[in-house]
């Protein structure tokens, strides 16, 4: 009894004299990246894919660059376990680690994006949420430090919608057809409410929004409902287990799987694996393609892989998400290139990253440079427009992998930029915010 | 009409995948009094080291089960060994939460295990080789839609309570588990030895256990999520009362398909999504009015 | 020699039922809050109030309401996050919807309401015990956050159904600053706590511990079982209630209601466990060591593995944290009930005999 008294007691000091090496100081002189990831919980799948891409890339830009114009990247992850609490102490300990700042924040969840809302700018830390997020966060008036990059859930519920008219010959036969969403209950699930309102008036398709419960790994009621509506298509909303479970639970209630389209978060391997034969004919629409058939894909292989400096699994490279997030890594650092152009060959503060985020332009010339070719389309920010592209592409999964069945595409852009406007507009009043342009 | 017989009959039959779970819980708390919180993360951790075996070094079916069977037993013993042993004569509740820190103390475990095994923690795909689609048959005939998978749980569920039954009234260790969840002073004084007869206990309900795991990981895939199927099964227990294995059985069968009644015919009207707490709300309610449960029996207190 | 009560004489019942009737108790008290008042907000980072103290404190607060439920009343409830987020969202509707209500005034209503909705799932109680009531609880823990999300009325009709709080201002000094929104969360804990301290000794704590101890004979010696276990439900959860509010205002600015989930409601569960069941201190060392641990342990990991030249595999660090908790749960079970708090008993009792050994 008495020893264990001692041990906890042991526990405790050593506890607290670990606390001293906390405070070790990243490599002066390189570009830190602070890294808000998550790798465990029911999400940590989708999480792992998506961080190790974007590391492998960094270490890409080490290896075979020397860094960004000769600054080397340093980086460090901290587990938030797709948890709002975590994440606000992991933006609290990244945002120490070094002097300039932790470049900028990649979330990877919508709710701990909220959470950082109102803490970054007082920070002066850009947030670059791609594909996730404050979808009224593409106006970058009232949201100065808000990066949805690339396209944002409005534009992917009305590229949905397209892509669904596509499919049934035109927007005029959607009259009068059933569309369910199938949606994660949760802050996530419900962005694209308003926007599929919106369209069904327009269009004159009849929707019906069903939600399911977190973590979505049952989902009988759910389909049974959908099996008596009889709809035309599904829109899956799934993250996570939900949506392999989505797929299988349609095979068991004899749902088409070529009648159902997911978002960018419910299109992965992750999610189609483990749903099996189900999931055959499974439409998704993506920000990027899969695929390893990639220039960059085969220097990372050469210059990370290959050199056993990462630890990513082999089947992961190449997948949806990895993929996704080496795209975003690479934009993080064309945004810090940017930046150098304007301030100079040095490590920059966030500040100024957030100028290179605003002025980024990657065009279709510099991304066959870069070695991604189509796998991401072209992108350009603004102040106007934080989201720089709003275009998706459509894959389907043929039992064995994601292909490609349409062309980079846009949904209803009019209806979207309208709907930001009038909700940040929203948001400014509430907030008192005045909407402008920061200049530098 | 005929919808709404689609409804109850695949709301039962999702309650049979809660029974499955439930047992493990009846089990334990039969014999040693115990309310096991951990079951959630025994069932994961079961169908991960199945799907370790059988996917990640190709075993055959039943060598993996009997490999995975082994791991389960072996966790059982260790449990009693080394939190329950030392708990012994402690208040119910104390060994409760222990339960919830072995729950804890498994999920990190289990995740290690499939981290090292298959490098992520992606959902593993199990197959049983048999299909989760429509009965051609019943579907044209009657166009009653019926999963094949949802029979064979059923089947499965059958088998195992019968198993269990034959267990607990036919062989020597199954009448010393039952002497002992009748009065353990007094099992003890006829030489019954307790630890025994806790140690099987625990290994039978990781048997249940790996055997919920298989059907639940076949639906949606081995991964964290199975270990809240757990939480599911609770109000079931509830429903049924805690020492009953008919209870877990009829509870599943009652919590199934009243929450998937409610969902379809109630939910539309509340904003959906109401299958998340229906069954611990009328779980509740039923406490009110019984708090020993369906087929528990009723505590008489002393003082 | 320090501590030792020799010589301290009581000359009136006053000084005789005063809190702290220890003089070296009352100087450590003194001087502990000293250095979370002075010192603390001189030498603290940012990082620290955001990340470890404010936290720290808020999870102290709904520590203590559990505590009070679980530890004095014996009522075992799996559903603290859940009144933790009736708190919140109160508190947010409060400052929206009436306008000029003072800020504290709507905490402490948050946690009233907390209170009321906390006395109608308390009711099975009267019923039930055990775990059986623990599995009632959670049908709170699963019920409110649905219904805070569902109707939209909670949130304001925000889209996505996540709140956003407004500024902390008293007498129109905005509280927005990380040591500002520390002192001030600071205060309103202290003070709970010490009302909280006050009110375990008094009749109605007498009362819970009674009921805890054993319901039938508190019953027979004529404690009124009905008012005593809904009390305590309605103090416990009128303390998560403004720890709910503190967490959304103060701490993360936002509220899911998702988000106060049952993993929350366990870690609160295990503050109270390691901490010490049954003691107001030991919420507060039970917090600090739920706070910190994994922080210390992912830390750490990657100290030590550096140290050897290992390659972590990512994430590795929260599976380790998992089977710590797991373990130590376990652990303080088995070889110290009551918590760490118990320790610092032990610790006095020792430093009282000191130098002598017995």
């Amino acid at each position: 009894m008495n020893t264990s008294k001692h041990a906890i007691i042991g526990l405790l000091l050593a506890a607290i004299a670990l606390f001293a090496p906390t405070a070790q100081a990243q490599q002066a002189g390189t570009q830190f990246i602070g890294i808000t990831g998550y790798r465990v919980g029911p999400y940590g799948a989708n999480g792992a894919a998506f961080f190790s891409g974007f590391i492998d890339y960094l270490h890409l830009v080490n290896e075979r660059d020397g860094g960004i114009n000769g600054i080397r990247l340093s980086w460090e992850e901290c587990e938030t376990e797709y948890n709002n609490t975590k994440g606000v102490e992991c933006y609290e300990r990244l945002k120490t680690r070094a002097a300039a700042g932790p470049t900028a924040i990649h979330p990877m969840s919508t709710g701990i994006t909220y959470a950082l809302i109102d803490r970054a700018p007082a920070d002066k830390i850009p947030l670059i949420t791609l594909g996730y997020g404050r979808t009224d966060s593409v106006d970058g008036r009232v949201f100065p430090w808000l990066f949805p990059l690339l396209s944002n859930y409005w534009d992917a519920a009305t590229g949905i919608v397209k892509f669904i008219a596509m499919r049934e010959g035109g927007e005029a036969k959607l009259a009068k057809k059933k569309i369910v969403l199938l949606y994660h209950d949760s802050a996530y699930g419900k962005e694209p409410h308003p926007v599929l309102e919106a369209e069904s008036k327009k269009l004159g398709f009849e929707l019906r929004m069903i939600p399911v419960p977190h973590p979505g790994n049952e989902q009988q009621s759910q389909w049974l409902q959908i099996r008596q509506y009889r709809p035309d298509w599904v829109i899956v909303w799934g993250w996570g287990v939900m949506t392999a479970t989505s797929l299988s639970t349609a095979q068991k209630m004899g749902f088409p799987r070529d009648r159902m389209v997911g978002n960018w978060w419910a299109g992965s391997e992750i999610d189609t694996e483990a749903a099996g034969d189900a999931a055959a004919g499974y439409y998704a629409a993506s920000l990027n393609l899969a695929g390893r058939d990639f220039p960059v894909v085969r220097e990372i292989q050469k210059h990370v892989l290959d050199k056993g400096k990462s630890q990513t699994p082999a089947k992961t490279v190449g997948s949806v998400l990895w993929n996704r997030g080496m795209a975003a890594a690479m934009m993080t650092v064309e945004a810090v290139r940017t930046g150098q152009g304007k301030f100079g060959k040095k490590p920059l503060t966030g500040e100024q990253v957030r100028w290179g985020i605003e002025n980024l332009n990657v065009d279709a010339a510099r991304l066959n440079q870069l070695g991604f070719g189509a796998m991401v389309p072209p992108i350009k920010v603004s102040c106007a427009d934080h989201g720089g592209s709003g275009l998706v592409r459509f894959q389907q999964w043929d039992g064995k992998q994601w292909k490609a069945v349409s062309d980079w595409m846009s949904g209803d852009r009019a209806l979207v930029r309208k709907m930001v406007e009038d909700s940040a507009a929203k948001y400014a009043a509430e907030k008192g915010i005045k909407p402008a342009c920061l200049s530098s | 009409m005929q919808f709404f017989f689609e409804v109850l009959i695949g709301g039962l039959l999702s309650g049979v995948m809660y029974s499955l779970v439930a047992l493990g819980f009846v089990l334990i708390y039969k014999a040693s009094g115990v309310f096991n919180f951990a079951q959630g993360a025994m069932v994961f951790i079961a169908a991960l080291a199945y799907v370790t075996l059988a996917e990640r070094f190709g075993l055959p079916f039943w060598a993996a089960f009997g490999l995975a069977l082994a791991a389960m037993v072996l966790i059982g013993i260790l449990t009693e060994r080394v939190v329950l042993r030392p708990l012994v004569n402690q208040p119910q509740i104390s060994l409760f939460m222990a339960t919830i820190g072995l729950a804890f103390f498994l999920e990190g475990l289990a995740q290690l295990v499939q981290l090292w095994a298959f490098e992520d923690l992606s959902p593993r795909p199990l197959r049983l080789g048999i299909q989760d689609a429509p009965i051609e048959r019943l579907m044209s005939d009657f166009n009653v839609l019926v999963s094949s998978f949802d029979l064979f749980a059923a089947a499965v569920a059958a088998v195992l309570v019968a198993a269990l039954a034959l267990f607990f009234n036919k062989t020597r260790i199954g009448r010393a588990l039952r002497a002992v969840a009748d009065d353990h002073q007094a099992a003890l004084s006829v030489g019954i030895p307790l630890k025994y007869i806790w140690a099987i206990v625990w290994s039978v309900a990781g048997f249940v256990a790996l055997v919920a795991g298989l059907m639940w990981g076949a639906r949606s895939g081995v991964q964290f999520a199975l270990t809240l199927v757990a939480l599911k099964a609770l109000p079931v227990l509830i429903l049924g009362g805690f020492e009953s294995i008919a209870g877990a059985i009829v509870g599943g069968l009652i919590i199934g398909a009243s929450e998937k009644l409610a969902e379809v015919y109630l939910g539309p009207y509340v904003g959906g999504g109401i299958e998340g707490w229906f069954a611990y709300v009328m779980a509740l309610l039923f406490l009110l009015v019984r708090p020993e449960g369906l087929f528990g029996e009723k505590h008489i207190d002393r003082v | 020699m320090l501590y030792r009560e020799a010589g301290q004489f009581k000359t009136t019942y006053a000084a005789d039922q005063q809190l702290f009737p220890i003089r070296q108790d009352r100087v450590a008290v003194l001087a502990l809050l000293a250095v979370a008042y002075v010192a603390v907000p001189l030498l603290a980072a940012d990082y620290w109030f955001n990340a470890i103290l404010i936290p720290f404190l808020v999870f102290a607060l709904a520590a203590i309401g559990l505590n009070i439920l679980t530890g004095y009343a014996g009522q075992l409830s799996l559903g603290s996050a859940a009144f933790m987020a009736v708190g919140a969202v109160a508190a947010y509707n409060l400052e929206l919807r009436v306008p000029g209500l003072p800020l504290l005034v709507s905490f402490a209503l948050a946690g009233v309401c907390a209170a009321f909705v906390g006395v109608l799932f308390g009711l099975p109680s009267l019923r039930i015990k055990g775990f059986y009531l623990a599995v009632a609880t959670l049908a709170a823990q699963f019920f409110i956050p649905w219904l805070l999300v569902k109707v939209g009325w909670f949130s304001n009709y925000s889209a996505s159904g996540v709140i956003t709080a407004q500024p902390m201002a008293i007498l129109g000094y905005v509280f927005d600053q990380p040591v500002e929104r520390y002192l001030l969360v600071l205060t309103i804990v202290a003070l709970l706590a010490l009302a909280a301290k006050n009110m375990v000794r008094s009749a109605v704590g007498r009362s819970w511990m009674a009921v805890r101890d054993m319901d039938v004979a508190a019953q027979v010696i004529g404690i009124p079982i009905v008012r005593t276990k809904l009390t305590a439900f309605a103090v416990s959860s009128f303390y998560c209630g403004v720890a709910g509010a503190l967490y959304a205002y103060a701490y993360v600015g936002t509220v899911q209601p998702e988000d106060l989930n049952l993993d929350l409601s366990f870690r609160i569960l295990f503050m109270v466990i390691i901490g010490g069941i049954g003691s107001i201190l030991g919420s507060f060392l039970g917090a600090a060591f739920i706070t910190l641990l994994p922080i210390l342990l992912e830390v750490g990991l990657h100290a030590a593995a550096g140290q050897f030249g290992l390659n972590l595999m990512p994430g590795t660090t929260s599976m380790v944290q998992l089977l710590v908790f797991g373990g130590l749960i376990i652990f303080f079970l088995i070889v110290e009930p009551y918590g760490l708090a118990r320790l610092w008993q032990v610790t006095k009792e020792k430093l009282r005999l000191w130098p002598f050994p017995h």
